[in-house]
């Protein structure tokens, strides 16, 4: 067997290492599909379903599905364009998301997707749901209000002896990410902050600092996301 | 998870010092532990009464008078849901349909299933609670027919058998299928399984053979058989009826199963609202084990080892998805896996591991005693032998019937006694299924038309379907998804919104066509229950979409839904102003 494998997305011919998830696999051949519950070097979920693509027909997920010899994917078409946005605006109404008081705006990837699908308003209802904050933890502040329970920091913090610093809890529409009483009394300035870049949203913040990188000058101020892999700058307005 | 349920079952409720003492035990954080526990809705985190009372709310529970039942309890102990008496003497709960539809409303009491209650049995039922007394001397009726009548079970229980074929027959003789396939080579059983074209009982109708043969070639060191007895949708009961009255077959397909693909270890995964069952379910593994039916060297057969366990969940409809499952199974949240890799490669402990339904594993011993040829005589050609359906709702005679596939909805209705003129919809494989209308009576139930894991449920005219049936369903599955996916946590919620609005008369056509779009979305979602949960809206709004026009406001393009003077009503007679708006 050959350690490569050809497929196309959208019809563009493509080649990648044989047992590449295909999110990764289009990355390398420049094409960026979005993603939000996914990270590098943690084991993928399948959460957020932004990555969703056909693969010969059927709805996967980019990040968990390998690529495969002649597989036909598709990305950019208009129902799963739709589908994608969908998602964007599904994961803001159901939270609190306050973008301008954040100290994560600007480098927030939800708000930096919906930049990139142009969302000015979501289509749907805001639900506009009663949150907690859990402030009890001397490093950092858990606002459930912004969470997008993507479960990025369940899967990469642990502590030293590998134990979950965080968890879900309850199930349905009631569930929610919650910081271990102990091991959050416990944390570490280093995996504090670990926890603050992972979150791809502004839920998990270190206590004591903010705005260190002033805003006009972070992550998606100017570039639009995945535009790094697509190698276009946006016009800067 | 058996710790969990142990606790559970031993103090009534887990309690903090509990988890926390799990989680040091198991070299865990306590949110590890806890994320687990508050998964699943019959683990408690608080003390639950003496006498723990479930009631569930599934649609046939309410239709044979659930809400007389649950104001009475409430009244006569002063409790509303999710509290627990003063006294400590009784909690009560709500939970989704227990697998008692012929035979509802229906209470799960302490583990023990109480049937067919009304008002006043509720009433007798507090006054036996008050004097104390053994929930076992609680039952007035009679035990019920068959194995419910046994020491090991003595539940009032009804099996409600109304129509044998192959499945159900009684002659089965314990053994015989064993005794048959340790002379066979395990691919010559795959072909066989493989010649009856039997599909996966549990809805999804996945080709058995296939599933056995891929599990078989998959590399791991040891290898799993799963039943599924979860059977969670609701209107669904066939499998407690084969758990009651045909275990030993059963078991036998179980071990069948794991002579074809290699497997050592089998795990009967079966819905804590069965935990009334287990004594009897052990003592018939107990038997075979002792006449080597189980254990070593099976029948003399050197190197065949196979022996079955019970696993026990603890509340989740999505755990009846094959990878969900296997996760409970393994003690965590049941949250299904991406796929692939498919449980047949990747599954139990990530060995290769086969989930069939209860059906199926019965139906592959008779496959195997009298061939593939004999099970294709029954059926259809692409829906080959029988199905057992799950028949409640409006109708005389509700409960198990096992038919031929190719079987239409009108046979079916006349089968059990409906007054057909009056029947106003027939909803197909449960609230995943399709909600069908009159028009549609002649289509047969079959993978080719209507599949189906076997529930039906019959509305009769007087039933309100979208306020008792359709927002009953939604609500089902906005209650059982695992939270995990955005599309199947969200959507949902926002689909139940939409349908209250325009129940409470405020909707508009835009509502209408919004439901229909966004109930798309969740064809996205990770696993069935998500993709599937827009399905009685999607459903109605093609089938009975006269309904939902009939409740719109005609002659309005938009209604936020709010009334706003109906919500300054009290501020204005506090203050004795008139709002002007």
């Amino acid at each position: 067997m050959s350690q490569f494998v050809k497929f196309t997305i959208d019809g563009t011919e493509c080649m990648a290492a044989r047992g590449q998830y295909i999110v990764d696999a289009a990355k390398e051949n420049g094409i960026y599909i979005p993603t939000l519950c996914n990270y590098p070097g943690v084991k993928p979920k399948g959460g957020c379903r932004i990555c969703t693509v056909r693969v010969n027909g059927r709805l996967m997920t980019a990040c968990t599905t390998p690529v495969a010899e002649g597989m036909t994917i598709e990305s950019e078409v208009h129902d799963i364009v739709e589908l994608r946005k969908s998602i964007v605006e599904l994961l803001f109404v159901e939270g609190n998301h306050f973008c301008p008081g954040c100290e994560k705006s600007g480098n927030c990837e939800l708000q930096a997707l919906a930049y990139r699908f142009r969302i000015m308003v979501p289509r749907f209802p805001f639900q506009f749901p009663l949150r907690r904050i859990d402030a009890s933890h001397p490093k950092i502040i858990k606002d459930q209000n912004r969470c997008i329970l993507c479960k990025r920091c369940i899967r990469a913090i642990r502590d030293e002896e590998g134990r979950s610093v965080f968890a879900y809890r309850r199930r349905s529409s009631r569930v929610e990410v919650v910081v271990d009483p102990k091991l959050g009394k416990q944390l570490t300035d280093e995996l504090a902050q670990k926890s603050m870049d992972v979150c791809p949203v502004g839920s998990i913040l270190v206590k004591e600092k903010g705005f260190i990188t002033p805003i006009g000058s972070r992550k998606y101020d100017h570039e639009a996301i995945g535009s790094d892999i697509e190698h276009i700058r946006m016009t800067k307005i | 998870m058996d710790i969990l349920i142990d606790t559970q079952t031993e103090l009534g409720y887990i309690a903090r010092e509990a988890t926390l003492q799990i989680a040091e035990d198991l070299g865990m954080s306590e949110v590890d532990v806890d994320q687990t526990i508050s998964f699943y809705h019959f683990f408690s985190q608080k003390p639950t009464g003496r006498y723990k009372i479930y009631l569930n709310n599934s649609v046939v529970a309410n239709m044979m008078g659930m809400k007389e039942v649950i104001q009475t309890f409430q009244k006569e102990l002063g409790i509303r849901f999710n509290e627990v008496t003063s006294d400590g003497l009784a909690g009560l709960y709500e939970t989704s349909c227990i697998g008692m539809n012929d035979q509802e409303p229906a209470a799960i009491i302490n583990n023990r299933i109480f049937t067919r209650l009304t008002p006043f049995r509720v009433k007798e039922m507090v006054r036996d609670m008050k004097e104390g007394k053994d929930i076992d001397d609680m039952f007035v009726a009679d035990y019920g027919d068959g194995q419910n009548r046994t020491d090991l079970i003595k539940s009032v229980v009804s099996n409600n058998i109304r129509k044998i074929g192959p499945i159900l027959e009684r002659n089965f003789k314990p053994g015989q299928a064993i005794e048959k396939i340790i002379k066979m080579d395990p691919e010559e059983i795959i072909e066989e399984i493989k010649k009856s074209n039997i599909r996966g009982r549990g809805g999804a109708g996945f080709p058995t053979g296939l599933k056995w043969e891929f599990c078989r070639n998959a590399p791991g060191e040891k290898k799993y058989i799963f039943c599924n007895a979860d059977e969670g949708e609701p209107g669904t009961f066939k499998d407690r009826v084969i758990l009651t009255e045909r275990a030993r077959l059963l078991f036998e397909g179980m071990v069948i199963a794991g002579y074809a693909v290699g497997a050592t270890e089998g795990i009967l995964y079966i819905r804590y609202e069965y935990k009334y069952l287990q004594q009897y379910l052990e003592s018939i593994l107990q038997t075979a084990r002792e006449t080597n039916y189980l254990g070593k060297n099976i029948q003399g057969r050197k190197g065949f080892d196979f022996d079955i366990r019970i696993q026990f969940g603890a509340g989740a409809y999505v755990c009846g998805e094959e990878s969900a499952l296997i996760e409970s199974a393994e003690g965590k949240r049941g949250e299904p896996r991406d796929r692939p890799p498919f449980p047949v490669e990747k599954g139990y402990l990530d060995m290769p591991t086969v989930v069939n339904n209860v059906e199926t594993l019965c139906a592959a011993v008779k496959v195997v005693l009298n061939g593939g040829e004999w099970y294709k005589s029954f059926g259809t050609i692409e829906s080959t032998g029988t199905k057992l359906l799950s028949i409640s709702g409006d109708c005389k005679f509700p409960g198990v019937y096992e038919v031929e596939w190719g079987f239409s909805v009108n046979d079916m209705l006349d089968m059990v006694g409906a007054v057909k003129e009056d029947v106003q919809a027939v909803q197909v494989g449960g609230p995943s299924g399709a909600l069908i209308s009159p028009d549609e009576f002649n289509r047969i139930l079959g993978y080719e038309d209507l599949a189906t894991g076997g529930s039906l449920i019959i509305f009769s005219n007087k039933r309100d379907i979208l306020a008792d049936v359709v927002l009953n369903f939604t609500e089902f599955f906005i209650e059982e998804s695992c939270g995990s996916c955005s599309t199947c946590r969200i959507v949902p919620t926002l689909l139940r919104n939409k349908l209250t609005k325009i129940l409470n008369a405020r909707g508009v056509k835009q509502d209408i066509d919004d439901m229909h779009e966004w109930g798309k979305i969740l064809r996205a979602s990770r696993c069935g229950l998500g993709q599937t949960a827009a399905n009685p809206i999607l459903s109605s709004l093609k089938n009975f979409r006269h309904l939902y026009e009939e409740k719109i406001q005609k002659n309005k393009e938009f209604d936020s839904g709010f009334d706003l003077n109906a919500a300054l009503k009290e501020a204005s007679k506090a203050t004795g102003r008139v709002s002007i708006i």
